[in-house]
């Protein structure tokens, strides 16, 4: 048992180190041979994989806001244990969004410019500052649990007396970083196969983030419970899904009302890759997670929670995907597969991404949040009075 | 001023490609392929030929040669999209690119519905390139590069108003070798570099499905909402905890109060 503990654990070690040594190495010749020498992207296909990867971060981050607002603004204190997982999974997303959008720019040492020349018509200068809006709020949210460890307890007091402005503005900038990801594309209406296409695309990014970003959730305590040997929280988890069971479902339903609306169903009957490609981001993405959610006894069920959320989470990264490449190969003339240097460097980027977690998660007070009552220093008297009261 | 334009004429163009060696010229660019015809747009290339082989209702053959370049368009995708305004439409006509500013997210080349700026994908340090309409030279007075070189009056320089005029007339004059439509006039938003031709513009792979406005009006409805969003959502999201904290106090208070009467 215990030599097979190791072989797995040294395995994986194995793999990470390959994976950061070609990630290294790619990365070098990112910067010292330029773009053109290091991926596949072209005049046709100016933007590729990474473009993609950027989407999907952002989104599998959009628990950090989802969770925040439910528990601090609306009070639901049942969410509680998963504030901190949340803001964590969106930390470190945002933090990888960052070093990649830079290593993708053509002129990385300009990254700044954005902060002083101001293009305020453009989605990709809003974008820009959400990203740097959003991560400074974020570092904010997740100050406490650094400051806690080392007993600064100064300056988490300040921290939580602008908690409540900080989580409503981190609301605001991630509202309009996840939908203005569609407003991208919303410039290439002829460019953009019209089976994603749509002036919805804002609003169905944000809309598909939420159940992407809670499943991310899911799928990180299910882990976290295997690997500290610790019970999955199940009542927890499965409220947690049947939020994503809606989110899904209210995004289907969107989608496909507005593909009827605007005409473009019979999209759906043109035997094309696009045609295959939208047909499995909706099969994987939404309709099998739908019936396993749907059903009370499944959601109750670890494993097939577990297993939805692989479903839900590997739907959006289709989807994302498909606006970013899929959706745009037609109309480039160009085929596009991403180069090794653009898939290693990603991949690097989602090993120290795992790494970082799970370091943070063995040194800090992540998943177990008993240091709540720090937060709720102010009510816990009074709510234990009401406890025994009763 | 007026703002200059092009007006390039498909049923004069002979495909000589003396446009095309003017621009390589003008703008010292390498000539790495020398024939205008097989050359593709790209970072040295701001201009090329394209040869359509037409076949018309009455199954005539014919060949008929169109230029592509940097439209210049009224309301550019170009200059919308880029977060740092390095992209410009100049009052003189020109739309022009600043590498100084330039962060290198390839929006502009991802939103042009022509598809015409390139990249210098071999550099470390590149630059977005496009033809920018002899700028050095216009804002002189002179005439394009291009303009100049033709022998065939194909592509010819003027202001903008006067270039419809001539566009016009030469289509009153000879009614049955045109198209009747300019192209430029309208097409997303109306561009600078105006096209006559024999034959329906699709037929020269103009796409068909341009939006007839500008184009960054697609992008500006929702930016606009943007403030709303903010700050409606800010103040919901303010009552929302305001509410749900009041209503946990007034639920505490109760049951207080509750427990007093006991
Ligand atoms: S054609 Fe493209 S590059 Fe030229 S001005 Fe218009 S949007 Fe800009
Ligand atoms: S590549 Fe340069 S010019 Fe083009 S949109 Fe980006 S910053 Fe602007
Ligand atoms: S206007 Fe100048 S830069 Fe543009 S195609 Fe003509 S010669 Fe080249």
């Amino acid at each position: 048992m215990r030599n097979n503990s190791f072989f797995k654990l040294t395995f994986w070690k194995a793999i990470a180190g390959i994976i950061i040594i070609c990630g290294l190495f790619s990365l070098y010749n990112r910067f010292f041979n330029g773009l053109g020498a290091s991926t596949h992207l072209s005049d046709a296909v100016p933007w590729g994989l990474w473009i993609g990867f950027d989407f999907i971060g952002v989104g599998l981050a959009a628990a950090g806001f989802t969770i925040a607002v439910t528990v601090h603004i609306f009070n639901v204190r049942r969410f509680e244990p998963i504030v901190r997982p949340a803001i964590l999974t969106a930390y470190i997303g945002y933090m990888l969004v960052v070093a990649l959008l830079v290593i993708d720019l053509g002129r990385p040492q300009s990254f700044w410019h954005p902060l002083v020349m101001w293009n305020v018509h453009s989605v990709m200068f809003e974008i820009t500052w959400c990203v740097i809006c959003y991560s400074t709020i974020l570092t904010l949210e997740f100050a406490p649990v650094i400051l806690e460890k080392f007993h600064l307890r100064a300056p988490i007091k300040i921290l939580k007396k602008i908690s409540i402005p900080v989580v409503i503005l981190g609301v605001l900038f991630s509202t309009l970083h996840q939908s203005s990801f569609g407003s991208l594309y919303l410039i290439v209406p002829g460019r953009l196969y019209p089976l994603w296409y749509t002036n919805l695309l804002p609003v169905n990014f944000f809309i598909s983030c939420i159940a992407a970003g809670l499943s991310m959730i899911i799928f990180e305590s299910y882990q976290n419970a295997r690997a500290f040997n610790q019970g999955l929280d199940i009542k927890l988890t499965s409220k947690l899904a049947k939020i994503v069971l809606y989110a899904l479902i209210a995004g289907f339903v969107v989608r496909i009302s507005d593909m009827i609306i605007s005409g473009r169903m019979n999209a759906l009957f043109i035997m094309r890759t696009e045609t295959y490609m939208f047909i499995g981001e909706i099969l994987v993405g939404i309709i099998i997670p739908v019936i396993l959610l749907a059903n009370k006894s499944y959601r109750e069920s670890k494993f097939l929670l577990y297993l939805s959320s692989i479903f839900v989470i590997s739907g959006f990264v289709l989807n994302r995907i498909n606006v970013a490449v899929t959706g745009l190969t037609a109309s480039s003339g160009v085929s596009y597969f991403p180069s090794f240097d653009e898939i290693s460097i990603t991949l690097m980027l989602v090993v120290f991404g795992m790494w970082a977690f799970s370091l943070v998660v063995k040194y800090f007070n992540v998943f177990q949040a008993d240091s709540t009552e720090e937060i709720d220093e102010i009510f816990e008297p009074d709510s234990k009075e009401i406890i025994l009261s009763e | 001023m007026n703002a200059k334009a092009l007006l390039f004429d498909a049923t004069l163009c002979q495909g000589c490609g003396a446009c095309y060696n003017a621009c390589k010229e003008q703008n010292k660019n390498s000539k790495a392929c020398d024939d205008p015809l097989k050359d593709h747009l790209s970072a040295d290339t701001y201009t090329v030929i394209e040869q359509h082989h037409v076949v018309d209702a009455n199954k005539n053959q014919s060949d008929i040669f169109t230029r592509r370049l940097c439209m210049h368009c009224i309301e550019p995708t170009c200059v919308s999209v880029c977060p740092v305004g390095a992209m410009e439409k100049t009052k003189l006509g020109p739309v022009l690119y600043d590498a100084d500013k330039c962060i290198g997210c390839r929006y502009c080349m991802q939103a042009c519905p022509y598809q015409v700026p390139r990249y210098e994908w071999k550099s470390v340090n590149p630059k977005v390139k496009k033809c920018i309409m002899c700028h050095d030279r216009v804002k002189n007075g002179q005439p394009t590069a291009c303009a100049e070189a033709c022998p065939a009056e194909a592509t010819i320089f003027g202001d903008r108003d006067e270039l419809i005029q001539i566009a016009k007339k030469r289509m009153a004059e000879k009614p049955e070798a045109y198209y009747p439509e300019i192209y430029g006039l309208k097409e997303a938003g109306g561009t600078s570099v105006l096209f006559l031709s024999p034959v329906s513009f699709d037929q020269l792979g103009f796409s068909p499905n341009l939006p007839k406005g500008p184009m960054p009006l697609l992008t500006n409805k929702v930016m606009e909402k943007i403030p709303t969003v903010v700050s409606v959502g800010g103040v919901f999201l303010g009552s929302m905890y305001w509410l749900t904290k009041r209503k946990n106090e007034i639920a505490k208070e109760q049951m207080k109060g509750n427990n007093n009467e006991k």
